[in-house]
């Protein structure tokens, strides 16, 4: 198998083998990218140079036996919103579109302690605020199963890139289906974090009480590995939890039997595609053949989620984005007149409209007068949805359901109509806003062949379980990953 | 005959407290260090850095709180304060707004009647102060330092219950012992570090409701604070007896022109759109945490006052003079307790200190020597080490430079000399060399031995102990 068609655990295993060494892995990821890159765009930035001295250095240490974990040597790329120290971060804007970071995000931190080598930064919808990937700055992301379908998003050129095995592994972040939706566009496994598992410290925030990175890959196991070693509690972090759990790869074992499986009513009605409800019926079916129990029931609220979701995530990213000013770094107008004019105007200028639009409608929920009806409202309601999951989780281990109502829709369906594009979120969102874990496993492809994703939703610090069940849809599921292998003529595998 | 009217004032008091690190990073809080060389992403508002609550900021609002009567919040919360402005990094501010970590609260002042009146605290909420803008007028442009971004601030927001400046100041002279006895901040109004605003409107007299207020900012020392009511509450009766109206507005004190102008009325006032910031957790402060503070509360001035007459037996005045800032109760706590004789250090306290202070145009704070060489200046007075006229040129180089006095004295040779047979020989020299002195003595004339006492301190360049000096001339000349 080439190296770019291994998983990273298998790359890592060959790494530590001696098998291939680290600059190897290195060049042939970069070749990787150097080939696709032109019809997928996945990269904003590829950092050839550094990751070629990086591989050198994680090479020693991995000679002198001071890097020993799963993933040492093995590349990674990197959401474009997470800092990278001297590698430009830009959130796929033109406000940042030259700025360099002084510092790295503790989860980058965490991985470069396991050993990764970071390739460069993924393409995203500009500041995480987009389902398409199109809202980028550095243009639209393709799907790799077919480059005139977006990859999804925001976390669209993690996923793609990964799905096109231009990288073995990458890192996202999910704030409202993120990570999930685009997994699932692509065909690879994403996982979101219960809320405060990976430090947040260096994630370009945008509605920080939904935020959460996460790990994107192409199967279960990977996944695993990757959220433990990104995972951590950090003092840098107030929402940081500290737990005791880390050892998610402890939950990859085969067997679901006795578990609990409830399949919300709300999640099967209208406005989901056919091909994709009966691909998530069909993955609950073989989840009962090993021996779950699964339920239909009712989730509450479901129809409250998105509104309260675009209420809370508008009004935090309105004033988490207030500090791109083009006073201290980022896009600067050319001519202004004053500082009002220099602030209106770079911002006009810098910000794209789909982030123009949340700010305002930000701004506007947070104005006296409409705080108590929108913000104040739309807290309580989150406060409901998470009542809703806490009764369901009485009775369920984890929760079924798709992962997006669709399949990947063609480049430029969604950009014209932002509520066809907000209600696209319907299954991601309340995940967010009940500060629970979700991922997203590929569960078939529709008669088109474009990937559908099933999501498992567990309940807060119960990643296990869905990590577990998510493994065995994958080894059991007769799904595996050389039936993907339609990759646009892009594809390694099976060479 | 013109209405009776009554002035009614109400205090925002910012207070920078004293912590070594910043409210949300661990910069150091240091003040007149380079620009931005105490900065981090966090305090730079950089992107995705994210604030961390320092615990010292609580504890420090939450002994003001206690010290003012305050319930504690036992659930609080920070919010976000949004607007625009370059010296404030994200260009929100974090602070307090829907639950301040105390409510409730009041001090009682002393009237100039000599009555007593309570004054009451609305609210005491934590925030981080913003950075310092240097507009280079040269260049044409503006530089920002972000060196004062994130040092912590509490706002003690008090009850409109205040009615002349008389009050005003001694409130503000209250809140700002009682802050310094906690140590929480120093209380500087003129570096900034007690920042008040003045909320002021007038009513005729015996009327129920309040009139239209403004609020005064950048008064940066008592005596603008009282200039600017006077000068406020005259300008509010004008407008009223000439028939018109006072705009809720801010105004701006100019302390040279002795004059106020409109910065913004309420119309155009911004829309700051508060909301609890998603960064930060619910603070939860548990009884055992109140209580471990509570114990650590310092003693006040009105205990030491009486602690001071009573254990010490210095009179009143004394007892005020001393209390009256931290610094100087600090100093003779420990001297005292150094040297053993409180009397003594009060005197030096009271006397050359104070001189010396006026003499420079200084304030106690500004006091820089230690508990120690004052202590060693005493003893070596005590012991007759030193006379009392040297023992002043001493505390003198104390005073200026913390001089250590042992050294001093001997770098100098100002030891009073012991040797008996040198000194007998300056006095059988004194007497040979002043005839008329010496008979005007045996005569009857008391006086005449000051004199020779002064000829044979002279003679010894002040070094010999006049008091011995005296003792051995009676007895020479008796012979």
């Amino acid at each position: 198998m080439s190296i770019t068609g291994m998983t990273a655990l298998e790359l890592g295993n060959k790494i530590q083998k001696r098998e291939i060494s680290v600059v190897e892995a290195t060049e042939a990821v970069l070749e990787s990218v150097r080939r696709k890159e032109p019809s997928i765009n996945a990269f904003v930035t590829v950092d050839g140079e550094g990751a070629r001295k990086r591989a050198k250095e994680v090479q020693k240490q991995i000679d002198e036996g001071t890097l020993t974990g799963p993933l040492a040597g093995v590349p990674v790329a990197v959401k474009d919103n997470l800092c990278t120290e001297g590698m430009p971060t830009t959130c796929s804007s033109k406000i940042l579109h030259n700025f360099i970071p002084s510092y790295t995000a503790t989860a980058v931190e965490n991985l470069m302690r396991a050993g990764a080598v970071v390739i460069g930064k993924t393409n995203m919808d500009e500041f995480a605020m987009g389902s398409t990937t199109e809202t980028s700055y550095f243009g639209a992301t393709k799907n790799p199963w077919n480059t005139s379908h977006v990859p999804g998003g925001s976390s669209g050129g993690s996923c793609a890139a990964v799905a096109a095995e231009e990288c073995p592994y990458a890192l996202g972040s999910d704030t409202g289906g993120s990570i999930r939706q685009p997994s699932s566009f692509c065909g690879v496994v994403g996982l979101k974090p219960t809320y405060g598992t990976v430090s947040r410290y260096g994630l370009v925030a945008y509605g920080s009480s939904l935020d959460q990175i996460g790990p994107i890959a192409r199967d279960v196991a990977d996944c695993a590995a990757v959220l433990e070693a990104v995972a951590s509690y950090d003092t840098k972090d107030s929402t940081s939890v500290r737990r005791q759990d880390l050892d998610f790869t402890s939950a990859l074992k085969e067997g679901v039997s006795g578990m609990k499986i409830g399949l919300p009513r709300d999640y099967f009605g209208t406005g989901l595609n056919t091909e994709v409800k009966e691909a998530v019926l069909a993955a609950a079916k073989k989840l009962e053949g090993c021996g779950a129990v699964i339920e239909e029931f009712n989730l509450g609220l479901v129809e409250y989620a998105i509104p309260a979701y675009y209420v809370i995530a508008c009004a935090e990213a309105s004033s988490n984005l207030a500090r791109f000013d083009g006073i201290k770094y980022g896009y600067r107008t050319k001519q202004y007149e004053g500082l009002h004019n220099l602030y209106k105007k770079s911002r006009s200028e810098g910000f794209g409209p789909e982030v123009k639009r949340r700010i305002m409608l930000g701004s506007f929920v947070l104005s006296s007068g409409y705080y108590d009806a929108y913000y104040l409202k739309a807290l309580r309601t989150k406060a409901l949805i998470k009542q809703e999951f806490d009764k369901a989780f009485a009775h369920y281990d984890m929760i079924l359901g798709p992962a997006a109502p669709s399949t990947a829709p063609r480049l430029g369906e969604n950009l014209d109509d932002p509520i066809k594009m907000y209600l696209g979120d319907i299954y991601t969102v309340s995940v967010n806003l009940a500060g629970l874990p979700g991922i997203s496993v590929p569960c078939g492809t529709d008669k088109a062949g474009l990937p559908v994703g099933v999501q498992l939703i567990g309940n807060c610090f119960e990643e296990k379980k869905i990590i577990r069940a998510a493994y065995t849809l994958e080894r059991t599921g007769g799904y595996s990953r050389s039936t993907l292998a339609v990759l646009d003529g892009t594809s390694e595998r099976g060479k | 005959m013109g209405k009776q009217y009554e002035t009614v004032i109400g205090l925002e008091v910012h207070v920078e407290l004293a912590t070594k690190t910043k409210i949300f990073c661990g910069c150091s809080t240091a003040f007149g260090s380079a620009p931005n060389t105490h900065t981090c992403p966090v305090c730079a508002g950089m992107p995705g850095a994210l604030p961390v609550l320092n615990k010292k900021v609580v504890e420090y609002a939450m002994a003001v709180g206690l010290a003012l009567g305050c319930e504690i919040t036992k659930n609080c919360k920070f919010d976000r304060k949004n607007y625009f402005y370059p010296d404030n990094p994200q260009n929100y501010q974090i602070s307090q707004l829907y639950l301040p970590i105390c409510k409730n609260g009041g001090i009682e002042i002393e009237t100039d009647e000599g009555g007593k009146k309570f004054v009451g605290i609305h609210e005491i909420h934590m925030e981080e102060d913003a950075g310092k803008l240097v507009h280079d007028e040269w260049e044409g442009c503006s530089y920002v330092d972000f060196n004062r971004a994130g040092v912590p601030l509490i706002e003690i927001v008090s009850k409109p219950d205040m009615r002349s400046a008389e009050e005003v100041i001694a409130y503000l002279d209250k809140l700002r012992l009682i802050i310094q006895y906690l140590g929480a901040s120093d209380c500087k109004l003129q570096e900034g570090s007690m920042r008040a605003d003045v909320n002021l409107s007038v009513r005729e007299k015996g009327r129920g409701e309040f009139g239209t207020r403004t609020e005064m900012k950048n008064l940066n020392s008592f005596k603008a604070i009282a200039r600017a009511i006077e000068n406020e509450k005259n300008r509010q009766i004008d407008l009223l007896e000439s028939g018109g109206a006072v705009i809720q507005e801010t105004r701006r004190w100019d302390d040279l022109k002795e004059y106020s102008f409109a910065m913004r009325s309420k119309e155009d006032a911004k829309d700051y759109r508060y909301f609890p910031d998603p960064d930060l957790v619910l603070l939860q402060i548990t009884d055992s945490w109140i209580e471990e503070i509570k114990g650590q509360q310092p003693e006040f001035r009105t205990e030491k006052l009486a602690r001071y007459q009573s254990e010490y037996g210095l009179p009143l005045y004394d007892a005020e003079i001393l209390t009256g800032t931290k610094k100087l109760a600090d100093l003779f706590e420990a001297t005292s307790a150094l040297s053993g004789s409180p009397k003594k250090v009060s005197n030096w306290l009271m006397g050359e200190t104070m001189r010396l202070l006026k003499e420079n145009g200084m304030d106690a704070e500004d006091i820089r020597f230690s508990p120690e060489n004052l202590a060693a200046l005493i003893e070596l007075a005590d012991k007759g080490v030193i006379n009392s006229t040297v023992a002043k040129e001493v505390f003198g180089h104390v005073f200026a430079e913390d001089a250590d006095p042992k050294r001093y004295v001997q770098e100098h040779g100002l030891r009073t000399v012991q040797d008996e047979g040198a000194l007998h020989g300056v006095v059988e020299q004194v007497i040979k060399e002043n005839a008329k002195s010496v008979q005007d003595y045996k005569d009857g004339k008391e006086k005449a031995i000051g004199f020779l006492v002064g000829q044979t301190m002279k003679a010894m360049k002040g070094k010999a102990d006049p008091g011995a000096v005296k003792e051995m001339l009676k007895g020479m000349l008796a012979e």
